[in-house]
């Protein structure tokens, strides 16, 4: 055990654990952060994805130690707010894209982190932007569908 | 379908009658009445006065709210004088969008302003609640009239409450949008609920309260969006394994890879050391795989201590009667009998099939196979168990949350009341969780622990002990006359038993199924090969893998005669009539007509694509599909559109009804395209997601999803889209090239996605 320091979603924090720990388990067992998901422990399924310093990982192949340091956003650190949705949050509701939403956390951080780089993407980017994420319900067109939606709210001066 | 009489009593047997039970939307654990009135309510719960609120008390949010001035008539519905109106949904959300079509259907019945309602989750009491599973596509047909009423006794309630107030003849009031009124007076829901303090009206019976007409609806068909939505979006606690208690302990449980294996010795005083362990111990189980085979405990501080102390787990199996199943050798001996025309059992005939097919003007044969796949839910199989204060309590993901009751109270030797569950929204379903194999395992590891422990599957344990769809062969002859008629069908089907009582879960069918009807001279007989991989049902089991052999092979009978794919399949539809089952010929060929009109059947397309036509009935949901496709000379494939049309009754909510559909068509492409789960000397080949490769975001087809809103009751959708995939997709690629697809997946004829 060792205390690793990890900066979430802008709050400091330490961390009691095996520096080899997983970020995904240290999110989920030790700081209670359990919207970030558990799907294949293999960097597959894209379910585990949160951000460090804007980059998509996947937290469930990515040590503890190794992030120490960088900025870490989570879905619980999307919203800009309480009250405030991220407009990819809200086009995810509009346009009812969750069946049963397990995979909806990571699709969403990559989708973020599109919308940072590309604010206007195409299919073909978001195809390529969300090719590691598996939805196993098969919400794929409304997830492109939402994306772009959010992209135009952005575009109309929406929060990022 | 199967006789109930001939089922034993191996953990098989108990799923085909478990399969038997869901598709007949009947009742499993303790749930004889389903009375929603407030006196049978506080009889059942043994409850009065203030215990009504009891199934309110459940989140955290309705206890807060709860007050002793709401107003209750029943189970499911509560008004708090604030005007906001808590619903709750009886069954398990698994991603089919329950949670938001049950309380749709209740709000309806109650002129309820949509966006006054809050949903929780119910408790599960199945004897107050009725049904608590989500399988069948059984949800909404099985509870529609239980549902509309619970609403329509509420408002019926809030009416004569404000007609009392007004002291004006209730017939003389109207409700809507959370208001009662008579002439210019108005009285809002949350007002009348206060009331209820002080007026008393009797509780109207719910075989005596009027339901609306279907002109009247103002909520049903529209489209609504899931009611936990900003819950996934936010990434809020909701799912089983999200679960978190005070002192909770994680866990894992190890298994012998070949399905049938014990343990004889395993190296637990080594693991017992590991950083972050606790306990280690083996369980012996009972030897079911639906409740608990043996296997190895261990209990850490973290679910990464857990997997790597399983990772130093050393095991040796006794598997002197597991499971040594082979895909290969059983492909092999299903090869060999291609040949035969008829197999060991004749299931049913129907005219002079022999005679017919050599009497035919022209015959076609055809092998067909199919390979063994697995659910794969997102959300690994997991439960949190607590053995406290006399109790088992249970968080769980679980699809049968009704039959879980008592599963766990036998497989735990622990009395049903002494049975908790608490029902969590599941990281997706599709079959795998009606089985509670993986509550049974976590409230073993709990008997044995001090402390609230969840247990969690690795990915690779999910993909190997799963409950798989059923591979199968089809040897097929059939016969078209002169005039290019189908005259002639004869299916020799090649499958699996565990137990010698007939075939393996999901891995049946019936002579009374689509064609069995629809031909004149038909007979299918099957052979049955030992299995012991267990399989069970998935996404619309039976239907899944044998709609695209009878869908693929009229195609293949239409193209023999010369004919147009439609014509053909609308001719052997016939005349308008109901057949076995629910399933309506005159639905089936509206469907047909639709789809592919709206597809353009019949237009020019470039070189190299193809439409593609199937049609298939199960479960109560009547549905054609057109695939439309590219092949390019490398057998690259992609799936353009795919255009659907269903006919399930009225709608309840269109944005989950299509979500459903569109769901059903990349399932059903990405399990065509290239899944299949193989075995070697009972191992299951395939591990993880690399092996097991579901497809992807740039392979999705546009679906366009349109339905003939009947006025046949409603039934489900999670289900009946997804058969006709595979053979539209099949049929388009004959279009396309010429080439007939016998073997799937697809990859295994040299195909790939473009």
């Amino acid at each position: 055990m060792a205390a690793v320091k990890l900066r979430i979603n802008g709050k400091d924090q330490v961390a009691d654990v095996d520096p080899n720990t997983p970020l995904l388990w240290v999110l989920r067992d030790t700081l209670g952060l359990v919207g970030t998901k558990f799907g294949c422990g293999m960097a597959l399924c894209g379910a585990c994805t949160v951000l460090a310093n804007g980059a998509p990982i996947r937290a469930c192949s990515t040590t503890a130690a190794s992030v120490s340091g960088q900025d870490i956003r989570t879905i619980e650190g999307l919203a800009p707010s309480e009250s405030k949705l991220h407009p990819l949050q809200e086009a995810w509701i509009e346009h009812d894209v969750p069946q049963c939403g397990y995979c909806q956390a990571g699709q969403l951080m990559a989708a973020a982190a599109l919308l940072e780089r590309t604010p206007k993407p195409t299919d073909a980017d978001i195809d390529t932007a969300l090719a590691g994420h598996l939805c196993r319900c098969g919400t794929y067109q409304r997830i492109r569908a939402a994306i772009h939606t959010a992209a135009g709210k952005i575009a109309k001066g929406g929060v990022r | 379908m199967n006789a109930r009489q001939d089922l034993g009593t191996s953990a098989d047997a108990s799923l085909r009658e478990l399969m038997l039970d869901i598709e007949a939307g009947t009742a499993s654990a303790p749930m004889h009445v389903v009375r929603l009135d407030r006196r049978s309510f506080l009889k059942l719960t043994g409850l009065a006065g203030g215990g009504l609120m009891l199934a309110f008390s459940y989140g955290p949010q309705a206890q807060a709210a709860v007050s002793k001035s709401d107003l209750s008539p029943n189970a499911f519905v509560r008004i708090s004088t604030s005007g906001k109106i808590f619903i709750l949904s009886k069954g398990p959300e698994i991603g089919q969008g329950i949670k938001t079509a049950f309380p749709l259907i209740i709000a309806e019945e109650l002129d309820a302003k949509w966006s006054d309602v809050v949903v929780e989750q119910a408790p599960v009491n199945p004897a107050v609640f009725g049904r608590q599973s989500a399988g069948g596509s059984r949800s909404i047909p099985d509870s529609w009239d239980q549902l509309r009423k619970a609403g329509a006794v509420a408002r019926s309630m809030l009416i004569s409450l404000a007609a009392a107030k007004w002291k004006v003849p209730a017939a003389e009031c109207t409700a809507g949008n959370s208001v009662v009124s008579h002439g210019k007076r108005n009285l809002g829901y949350g007002a009348i609920a206060a009331l209820s303090a002080t007026l008393n009206v009797p509780v109207p019976k719910p075989e005596e309260v009027k339901l609306k007409d279907r002109k009247d609806w103002k909520l049903l068909g529209g489209s609504f969006t899931g009611v936990d939505n900003r819950k996934v979006v936010t990434g809020a606690p909701l799912f089983g394994i999200d679960q978190v208690l005070p002192g909770m302990k994680y866990a894992v449980y190890e298994k012998c890879p070949a399905v049938g294996g014990k343990v004889r010795s395993a190296n637990l005083d080594e693991v017992k050391k590991l950083s972050g362990v606790r306990d280690a111990f083996v369980i012996e189980g009972n030897g079911k795989t639906t409740e608990i085979m043996p296997g190895v405990a261990i209990v850490a501080d973290s679910t990464w201590a857990a997997f790597e102390a399983r990772k130093a787990l050393r095991v040796d199996w006794d598997e002197s009667n597991a499971s040594k199943d082979s895909w290969r050798d059983l492909a092999g001996r299903a090869k060999a009998l291609a040949g035969k025309p008829t197999g060991d059992k004749v299931l049913g005939t129907t005219g002079t099939p022999d005679a017919a097919l050599a009497g035919a003007a022209k015959q076609v044969t055809a092998f067909y196979t199919y390979p063994f796949v697995s659910h794969a839910p997102l959300e690994p199989q997991n439960c949190t168990a607590w053995s406290h204060d006399g109790i088992v309590e249970f968080w769980a993901p679980t699809q049968t949350a009704d039959r879980a009751l008592q599963t766990v109270s036998e497989a735990l030797g622990v009395p049903v009341d002494k049975v908790k569950i608490n029902q969590t929204r599941a990281g997706g379903g599709f079959g795998r969780r009606l089985m509670n194999d993986y509550m049974c395992e976590a409230g073993a590891i709990a008997q044995r622990y001090s402390a609230p422990v969840k247990m969690v599957w690795t990915r690779e344990q999910d993909m190997a002990h799963d409950f798989f769809r059923a591979g199968g062969f089809h040897s097929l002859t059939g016969g078209i006359d002169a005039a290019g008629k189908l005259v002639a069908w004869r299916d020799h089907f090649i499958t699996f038993s565990q137990d010698g009582n007939g075939p393996s879960s999901g891995a049946d069918w019936s002579p009374t199924l689509f064609p069995g009807e629809n031909v004149p001279n038909f007979q299918l007989s099957h052979t049955l090969l030992p299995l012991k991989t267990p399989t069970g049902p998935w996404r619309a089991p039976r239907s899944c893998s044998i709609a695209w052999v009878i869908q693929s092979f009229i195609h293949e009978l239409a193209a023999a005669g010369g004919r147009d794919h439609r014509d053909f399949l609308l001719e052997v539809m016939g005349e308008p009539r109901a057949l076995a089952g629910g399933f309506h010929t005159g639905r089936a060929a509206d469907v047909i007509k639709l789809a592919t009109e709206k597809a353009g059947w019949g237009r020019k397309l470039p070189e190299g694509h193809g439409l593609g036509l199937a049609f298939h009935y199960s479960h109560a949901g009547h549905f054609a599909e057109v695939a439309e496709v590219s092949v390019d000379k490398d057998k690259r494939i992609k799936l353009l559109r795919m255009v659907v049309a269903g006919d399930i009754g009225p709608i309840v909510n269109m944005s989950g009804a299509k979500n459903q559909c569109e769901g059903g068509v990349v399932d059903g492409f990405s399990t065509m395209l290239g899944l299949e789960i193989t075995m070697e000397n009972g191992r299951i080949e395939q591990s993880n997601f690399h092996q097991y490769p579901l497809l992807r975001m740039a392979s999705h087809p546009a679906v366009e999803v349109h339905f003939i809103q009947s006025d046949h009751p409603p039934t489900g959708v999670g289900e009946p889209a997804l058969p006709p995939v595979a053979p539209a997709i099949c049929n388009a690629i004959y279009a396309a090239t010429g080439h007939r697809v016998r073997t799937l997946p697809l990859t295994k004829e040299g195909f790939s996605a473009a």
